[in-house]
């Protein structure tokens, strides 16, 4: 995790106070958004994909969220779920902080992969969930996707990858950074098999993770206001003079930048995911005119 | 004179250190009405106390003495190195997108008349060169530098030796504007593929990302006093114990030392450092090092660039600890 506090810096949306929504409502029936100070019925903001209705802004999703927004129905069949962390180093608070996450979450650890269609676009998928220790990647989601990869030149599939990271996890030192060269390398392996990857990156892609698989997709799709950067605001702070611009280190400022090819609103990522892998693989229309032959 | 460059824990050295050098200017003044037959076997005696203690204080170091030795000011930087170890240094300049980087040096030289590309961190000695190599955190044109000469070293059949020296790569906000993220991630993804034999040296600082970012080698080694680390420890500190006085303790946490980097697989070998750390003998430091790549470079040569790029995966392929759990 980077050593700061971007994740205090814009979280765009947090559970509303109780004391904060109007008192006839019932808990858990409403939350607040943080970026406009709306209350939203939980109703219409699942049923929004966890899109503010009033003012746009994207809610971070868990695993389990986003994999049942994106792929067909029935399609999605997890792989590697049995992978744990250790604690390899003895860190301090690292078994408990685990645990901890385990039980919010349901989770083995905070990356989730598995063979899904899009649009009926077969693919490898591999999700973070933020909400496992901000989705920092230690040993197994290193070596989740590697796997992801890997899986997808075993079965010839594309592979889509949505971060969500703090980046490289403390807790396992060396172990951690080491996954930024391993994924880079499966990368690159994925690469050389001509397999379509594609990262959407979404609330938050920082740091190492950012630094390694997340920048090396064949397409880049980012969601609206998404915070991606290197560092965290701390550290650009102690690293440079002057202020940084209004929307610094968001999708839109990346974009402008290079990094990023299209942004998509949540409701469009399934559509834009197959059109894009339709495209990349090559399949022509059935009925395509003159060019098909 | 007492120095500002020297640490807490080497005080006793450095007085040992005064107390010796004004001993030998006695002798060698022979007017000097204190120079007596009986100072040589007081400087004698004295040398031997120093070694001792100096081997008493290096059996004892901590993490965090590690880290003050890998930042030590009068360590050996790769330009020193390069100066000493190779021949026909060739200096190669920037990136062709945008910019020369000073925090990253790179170009061709020999190896015992062997040619090969050389690239690596320069942290500046003075404060103008320091601005100018920006401290050694490297921009991402010093890592497109670094991926442009590699490639360059791969067309023509170069071994690339890299040398590791930052504390991180650039955080300011120029850098994010132009990659710093991608830079990085595109050097370790060309390094993976790189048809040619890499040797990485961890000379000082091995800092997260901007160390790894040229780090993706055959074979890495540190030196004995280096460290290599995820985060700096005062960034550890500030998150574990919100103080960033607590380095030391984080130095600890977070496995950082040659030693434990080679107990982690994470690396293949220490280079050793001469007594009381490679600041103190630069000659000898740079001879360590230059044998440390022969050694390791010469087996590397005669390898077809595939079988080199499948090891290569596989040794990164093999990095982490898990578990799996039974199907229940
Ligand atoms: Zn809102």
């Amino acid at each position: 995790m980077p050593p700061d506090g971007w994740f205090r810096r814009k979280s765009k949306f947090a559970p509303a106070p109780a004391a904060q929504i109007d008192a006839q409502v019932p808990d858990g029936v409403a939350i607040k958004c943080a970026q406009c100070s709306e209350i939203i019925f939980t109703k219409d903001f699942e049923k929004n994909l966890k899109v503010c209705p009033h003012c746009g802004s994207h809610h971070r999703l868990t695993a389990e969220e986003r994999i049942a927004y994106t792929v067909d129905e029935g399609s999605w069949s997890e792989l590697f779920a049995n992978l744990r962390s250790v604690d390899p180093l003895h860190f301090k608070e690292y078994d408990s902080k685990l645990a901890k996450s385990v039980q919010v979450t349901g989770l083995g650890d905070g990356f989730v992969v598995g063979t899904a269609a899009v649009g009926g676009v077969p693919l490898v998928l591999g999700v973070s969930d933020f909400r496992f220790m901000g989705g920092s990647m230690g040993s197994v989601a290193g070596e989740k996707v590697v796997r992801a990869m890997e899986e997808g030149i075993a079965r010839h599939l594309p592979v889509v990858l949505f971060t969500a990271s703090g980046g490289a996890r403390m807790q396992e030192g060396l172990l951690s950074l080491m996954q930024m060269a391993k994924t880079a390398a499966a990368a690159a392996r994925l690469a050389e098999a001509k397999l379509p990857y594609i990262v959407v990156m979404t609330d938050a892609t920082m740091a190492g993770v950012l630094a390694s698989y997340a920048s090396l997709g064949d397409i880049h799709l980012a969601e609206p206001g998404a915070l991606i950067g290197f560092a965290g605001a701390r550290v650009v702070a102690q690293a440079t003079v002057q202020k940084p611009p209004e929307d610094y280190q968001t999708a839109e400022w990346q974009m402008g930048r290079g990094q990023i090819d299209s942004i998509v609103l949540r409701r469009d990522l399934p559509q834009a995911l197959s059109t894009l892998l339709v495209l990349l693989t090559g399949r022509t229309s059935e009925n395509a005119g003159g060019l098909n032959g | 004179m007492a120095s500002l460059n020297v640490l807490d824990f080497e005080k006793s050295i450095a007085e040992l250190d005064e107390n010796l050098s004004k001993l030998h200017q006695i002798v060698a003044d022979r007017n000097n009405p204190q120079n007596k037959p009986d100072l040589a076997g007081q400087i004698a005696e004295l040398e031997e106390h120093r070694t001792a203690l100096l081997s008493a204080l290096f059996a004892n170091l901590t993490p965090w003495d590690k880290v003050l030795l890998a930042r030590h000011v009068k360590r050996p930087y790769s330009l020193d190195y390069i100066g000493s170890i190779f021949e026909d240094w060739t200096e190669l300049h920037g990136d062709r997108m945008f910019a020369d980087d000073g925090a990253i040096v790179a170009g061709l030289a020999k190896l015992d008349g062997l040619p090969v590309a050389v690239i690596g961190h320069q942290k500046g000695r003075d404060l103008k060169q320091r601005q100018q190599r920006n401290f050694g955190s490297a921009r991402p044109e010093g890592f497109r530098k670094a991926g442009r000469v590699m490639r360059l070293a791969a067309k023509f059949g170069l071994p690339v030796i890299t040398l590791i020296d930052t504390a991180a790569a650039a955080a300011d906000i120029a850098a994010d504007e132009r990659g710093i993220s991608e830079a990085i991630a595109r050097s370790m993804f060309e390094m993976a593929t790189l048809p040619v034999p890499i040797v990485s040296i961890i000379i000082g600082e091995g800092g997260s990302g901007g160390a790894l970012g040229i780090a993706v080698a055959d074979r890495v080694l540190m030196l004995e006093h280096a460290v290599y680390s995820v985060i700096p420890p005062e960034g550890c500190a500030a998150i574990l114990w919100r103080d960033p006085d607590r380095k030391s303790d984080a130095a600890a946490a977070l496995n950082l030392t040659a030693q434990r980097a080679l107990e982690l697989s994470i690396i293949d070998g220490i280079i050793p450092e001469p007594l009381g750390g490679a600041h103190r003998d630069w000659a000898e430091s740079a001879e360590s090092v230059k044998a440390a790549l022969l050694q390791n470079l010469r087996p590397l040569i005669g390898l077809s660039a595939p079988t080199l790029v499948a090891q290569r995966y596989e040794k990164f392929r093999r990095m982490g600890r898990f578990t799996e759990m039974e199907a229940a």
